[in-house]
């Protein structure tokens, strides 16, 4: 991505939300954009009305564990289909209480995304039509993908250490 | 057992009481033997083991040969529940109500070792056996297994439905055995 093009996009968002930027960088040639919390989807949203921006293309998003820290990040990827950009966005959530506004109003294929990200992480997308599990069975009790549930099932007795090297 | 002049080999005959123009046996040999050559399976098929199977009902292998061309895809008709490939939690209901929609008497093969055991995804979400949730009369091992392993699984179910019991499933062995998996 153009030195010219990242200073646009980060322009975009500091003429709205001054100070909502935590952090800029530059990975895998993906701009990766940190930010506050708070206002999210209204920045999002911003991103899609603005004629510099125009990301009105969410190519995915999805949750991310970090123990160490105590939190869970959130990743939005956004893609110009005109310009060809592609940006991501990442906040970061306290474990204590995952709780986020919905992106439905803005992108409609959210809906499933945050579903999942509910599923397997068990965060609160607030306004959220029908946020109930979707790749998971229904009686499941854990968030699977967080870190301090074992991956495997634990109902196996034919696995042994002497048997696996563990 | 008799081979006729064009190659062909004929089945062995029950054990019996014969003489002219008569040919005596139990009913229940008689029943064992029409049962066997005739199975009828239900394919439940959801991955690489699923594939295998096609190569055993193909003519290649042609599991024809015993019998059991006719495959049953409703279960209702089926004598045969053919599990191949791996099943999910989710799948698990699934699979419970088809094997509780079937008539007795009814026969499981667990084909694969994610069928049998969960195989490599020792994970969450999948079930680790089918024999979990339903109960299970051969197991075929293999990752996929080789058609071949496959025949030998269905010809271990057509020894089990000749030698089976006419009572068996009437005994209340059978039925606790039924009400331990919560099938009536």
């Amino acid at each position: 991505m153009e030195l010219d093009d990242q200073e646009k996009i980060i322009e975009v968002i500091n003429q709205k939300f001054d100070g909502d930027i935590l952090q800029t960088e530059m990975l895998y040639d993906y701009l990766t954009i940190t930010l506050k919390k708070d206002r999210i989807i209204q920045i999002i949203k911003h991103l899609y009305d603005h004629p510099d921006a125009k990301f009105q293309y969410l190519t995915t998003m999805c949750g991310v564990h970090f123990p160490d820290l105590n939190q869970i990040a959130l990743v939005y990827q956004l893609h110009n289909l005109v310009s060809n950009l592609r940006i991501r966005l990442k906040i970061y959530l306290p474990i204590e209480n995952p709780t986020i506004p919905t992106l439905t109003p803005v992108f409609a294929a959210a809906n499933w995304m945050e579903r999942e990200t509910y599923d397997f992480y068990g965060v609160i997308f607030e306004g959220h039509p029908n946020l109930k599990r979707i790749l998971n069975v229904e009686e499941m009790t854990i968030f699977p993908l967080r870190k301090e549930y074992p991956l495997e099932d634990q109902v196996r007795e034919d696995k042994n250490d002497s048997m696996f090297g563990r | 057992m008799e081979t006729l002049a064009n190659g062909v080999k004929i089945g062995e005959k029950p054990e019996g009481m014969e003489g002219h123009g008569f040919f005596a046996t139990s009913l229940e040999k008689v029943v064992g033997m029409a049962r066997k050559n005739s199975i009828w399976p239900l394919p439940f098929a959801t991955s690489c083991c699923g594939i295998e199977f096609m190569a055993t009902m193909g003519a290649h292998y042609d599991l024809a040969r015993f019998g059991s061309e006719r495959l049953s895809f409703s279960p209702r008709q089926a004598d045969l529940l053919m599990v191949m490939g791996t099943i999910a939690k989710k799948m698990g209901p699934v699979l419970r109500q088809v094997y509780e929609q079937m008539a007795e008497p009814r026969w499981v093969l667990s084909v694969g070792a994610c069928a049998s055991s969960g195989g490599i995804f020792d994970t969450y979400s999948v079930l680790q056996g089918i024999d979990r949730i339903i109960p299970v009369d051969v197991y075929v091992p293999g990752c996929p297994p080789r058609p071949e392993q496959i025949i030998d699984g269905v010809m271990k179910i057509q020894r089990l439905v000749e030698t089976e019991s006419l009572r068996r499933r009437d005994s209340a062995e059978y039925k606790a055995m039924l009400n331990s998996y919560g099938i009536e």
